[in-house]
């Protein structure tokens, strides 16, 4: 009797979990319409309900109610199945994702790594759906985002495991109390900016939204797919940035942590504010290559995952104050962000360079013709 | 030092020698990264581009041999709809053909609103190119900014010619009629916007590092090669050879206009973007001087209105494009219809090295290579 109430309560508990989120995915499908208006010198939708506030929902609405093509070559199976594995996988990690001290459907002492081992499931999803579609820009794609994910997930792993070498645990629960003094933030920028970074392109965000590029690959994985099948990815590529998200605010910005308002207002005031930058940086960035992602993954980004796993097992092991992690933590961004900086724009300076020569020949010996 | 481009293995859609690992990837005529209807056929290996064949004709509509069936002035419709982004500069090296071959002399107002247009002209069609390409290389926002400019322009063109797009208002020997009365302070209120609008297009995508990191060093072409393939426009003068038909050959009034020919010097996808940007400083320059001179007087010969019928004889003119140099052959037997009419449109020969620039380099390049080249593709199948 026990067992069929607590399979009851689990069922109970999914149940409002696929409610909550599928309400978080149309609050961040609207707000990514307007932030990017916004951004962009135009309003975003206006016209459907108050602030264009039903836009989403007429969305989801048409997509579901459109004609689910399936082409003809396709591996039917493979071609069904691979939505399925993706908005799994992306619902799978909410379980134990908390958004309280006590808003959890699941809590998991091993959390941290029951969540990093079901976020990888979704890259077979892409690649299957690639494969199934049997289209070339869909296997392009499909591979893509193979390469892409599994290099990215090292560095999202690394920083996983120095924060938990932090908190002298894997229960998100005692992350989040362990920065009750002082979020991790603090003593870890390097951890955010690496897991943040990390975190764009394993949900395959600008500027790494290179699996699905519109202008290249056409989509990629999700070329082939139409009505609710596309409406499935569509889900849980929102569902996965708003996980990154609140993973953000949970290891690195104190979690539910904060005076006067209750915890889950805090969590969602957190991650809502990390959403609001991934949509920034949409707004502003160009897309890279991938030859320059998969440089900037294994040149950059796992070195530096690596450095921040090592500072914060050393500061554990000789327990030093706590800001000394930070001024090794702020050493290594800046001594990375330097590096970054110089080859970056190394194209740049030598741009000027060049200008300066031609405007200095022109003054010294003006054109004839001019 | 070669006129030769570097030698390339010939095109054959079936590679008899392609390795196994190769893909032959169609990308267009329907992607959303080949400015209209252009297709080309791509060998891949993983991301690497092997091969490319080029198809055009997508949007062939017989343009020229439609002119031999047209009175001289309905055919300047015709050129609108060539390079339908530089709408002006086309009808302008049209009425110039015809102008040179009757000996027609052009009212000093006419010739001076030609420029202004022309030039404004130029400037939408690059803030369009600005726009695209940061499409192609992935950035969603410089869109939105650079057309906020060209729609500016446009509703000045609809003031003066009463359309966005396909004006129809260059006549032979001058105007179709004067501009509107409120012509000053239409251009008074446009300038200083449409220069922000200017520099904003510029400032949001130029020097950001992931656009520059996308486009520097990315199929570098000598100025050698680029003059042996016939390319002209921007996508010459990034390799840093100064040549414009504006400065090289004066035509209309712009040797009265003090401008500069900004030019590049690595003739790589990043040059040819910010050669166009700096196009746009230079063409307000010269719109700006040349509204400060605009004369009185009529705006178009009475040679022009009535039904024309050239003397029997040919006549070429070049002008300087937003895309390069635009040649038009004219060739006349005495009727009121052209024998013969040529165009060598500047999209057509820019995308002749196509090819060469695209062989080995990546898949993601290919979209932004064929961005930079900036074809019109209504111009290059006519």
């Amino acid at each position: 009797m026990s067992f069929l109430i607590s399979v009851a309560w689990s069922a109970l508990g999914l149940a409002v979990m696929f409610a909550v989120l599928s309400v978080v995915v149309l609050s961040m499908v609207w707000l990514e319409r307007k932030a990017l208006g916004r951004l962009q010198l135009r309003y975003g939708p206006t016209r459907t309900g108050k602030f264009g506030l039903l836009q989403p929902v007429a969305d989801a609405i048409k997509l579901i109610v459109k004609e689910d093509i399936i082409p003809n070559d396709s591996e039917k199976a493979i071609f069904w199945v691979a939505p399925v594995i993706v908005v799994v996988s992306a619902f799978v990690i909410w379980v134990t994702i908390p958004g309280g001290d006590s808003v959890v459907i699941k809590h998991l002492p091993l959390g941290l790594f029951y969540i990093i081992a079901f976020a990888v499931i979704g890259i077979l999803g892409l690649v299957l759906a690639g494969w199934g579609s049997a289209n070339k820009y869909g296997i392009m794609g499909g591979l893509r985002s193979a390469a892409q994910l599994i290099s990215y997930e090292i560095p999202v792993v690394l920083v996983a495991a120095a924060v938990a070498i932090l908190a002298q645990s894997l229960d998100m629960r005692e992350i989040v109390a362990a920065q009750s003094a002082y979020p991790y933030l603090v003593v870890l920028p390097l951890g955010l900016v690496i897991f943040f970074i990390a975190g764009l392109a394993e949900v395959g965000r600008t500027p790494f939204d290179i699996y699905h590029a519109e202008s290249e690959v056409v989509g990629g994985p999700f070329v082939e797919y139409s009505g609710a099948h596309w409406s499935v990815f569509f889900l849980a590529e929102y569902i996965n940035t708003f996980a990154i998200a609140a993973l953000t605010a949970l290891l690195f910005l104190g979690g539910w942590g904060g005076p006067a308002l209750p915890d889950v207002v805090w969590f969602l005031f957190k991650t809502y504010a990390v959403v609001l930058v991934v949509f920034w940086v949409r707004g502003t960035f160009p897309r890279l290559r991938i030859d320059q992602l998969m440089a900037f993954a294994w040149k950059v980004m796992v070195p530096l995952s690596f450095y921040t796993v090592i500072i914060a097992a050393v500061y554990r092991f000789y327990d030093l104050p706590w800001w000394s992690l930070t001024i090794l933590s702020l050493a290594g961004l800046a001594a990375a962000g330097w590096i970054i900086y110089r080859r970056m724009t190394a194209p740049a300076r030598r741009v000027i360079q060049i200008q300066e020569r031609l405007a200095a020949q022109r003054g010294a010996a003006p054109s004839p013709r001019t | 030092m070669s006129t030769q481009p570097d030698t390339l293995p010939d095109i054959q859609a079936d590679r008899a020698d392609a390795q196994p690992v190769e893909m032959l990837l169609n990308m267009g005529p329907q992607h959303p990264s080949t400015h209209g209807v252009f297709r080309m056929v791509l060998w891949v290996d993983g991301e690497k581009v092997v091969d490319v064949e080029p198809h055009i004709g997508y949007l062939h509509r017989g343009s020229e041999k439609l002119c031999e069936g047209e009175q001289y002035h309905q055919i300047v419709t015709l050129f609108d709809r060539m390079d339908y982004i530089g709408n002006f500069n086309n009808e302008l090296a049209y009425c110039m053909a015809v102008e040179k071959l009757m000996g027609l002399e052009v009212p000093e107002r006419a010739e001076y609103i030609r420029v202004i247009l022309c030039e404004l002209n130029r400037v939408a069609s690059h803030l369009l190119y600005v726009g695209t390409m940061g499409l192609d290389a992935g950035a969603m926002t410089p869109v939105m900014f650079s057309f906020r400019g060209r729609e500016r322009v446009q509703a000045l063109f609809e003031a003066v010619s009463g359309a966005r797009m396909m004006h129809n208002y260059f006549r032979i020997g001058g105007l179709k009629e004067d501009v509107p009365d409120n012509f000053r302070e239409l251009m008074d209120e446009l300038m200083p916007i449409l220069r922000e609008d200017v520099e904003q297009s510029d400032r949001i995508l130029t020097f950001n590092e992931i656009f520059l990191s996308r486009l520097k060093d990315v199929s570098p072409i000598t100025a050698n090669e680029a003059i042996a393939f016939g390319l002209t426009g921007p996508m010459l003068r990034a390799c840093g050879y100064e040549y414009d038909v504006r400065k090289a050959q004066p035509y209309s009034v712009y040797d009265r206009f003090d401008f500069e020919v900004p030019v590049g010097l690595d003739g790589d996808c990043w040059d040819r973007h910010w050669v166009r940007v700096q196009e746009m400083y230079q063409s307000l320059r010269i719109v700006e001087q040349a509204m400060e001179q605009l004369p009185d007087g009529p705006v178009a010969s009475p040679l022009g209105r009535r039904l024309i019928r050239p003397p029997a004889g040919e006549a070429y003119v070049r002008a300087e494009n937003p895309r390069g140099e635009i040649g038009v052959y004219l060739v006349s037997d005495g009727t009121d219809k052209p024998y013969r009419l040529k165009v060598r449109p500047p999209s057509f020969c820019n995308l002749s090295a196509l090819r060469r620039l695209l062989v080995d380099t990546w898949l993601a390049d290919s979209v932004v290579v064929l961005g930079s080249l900036d074809i019109v593709l209504g111009e290059v199948d006519r």
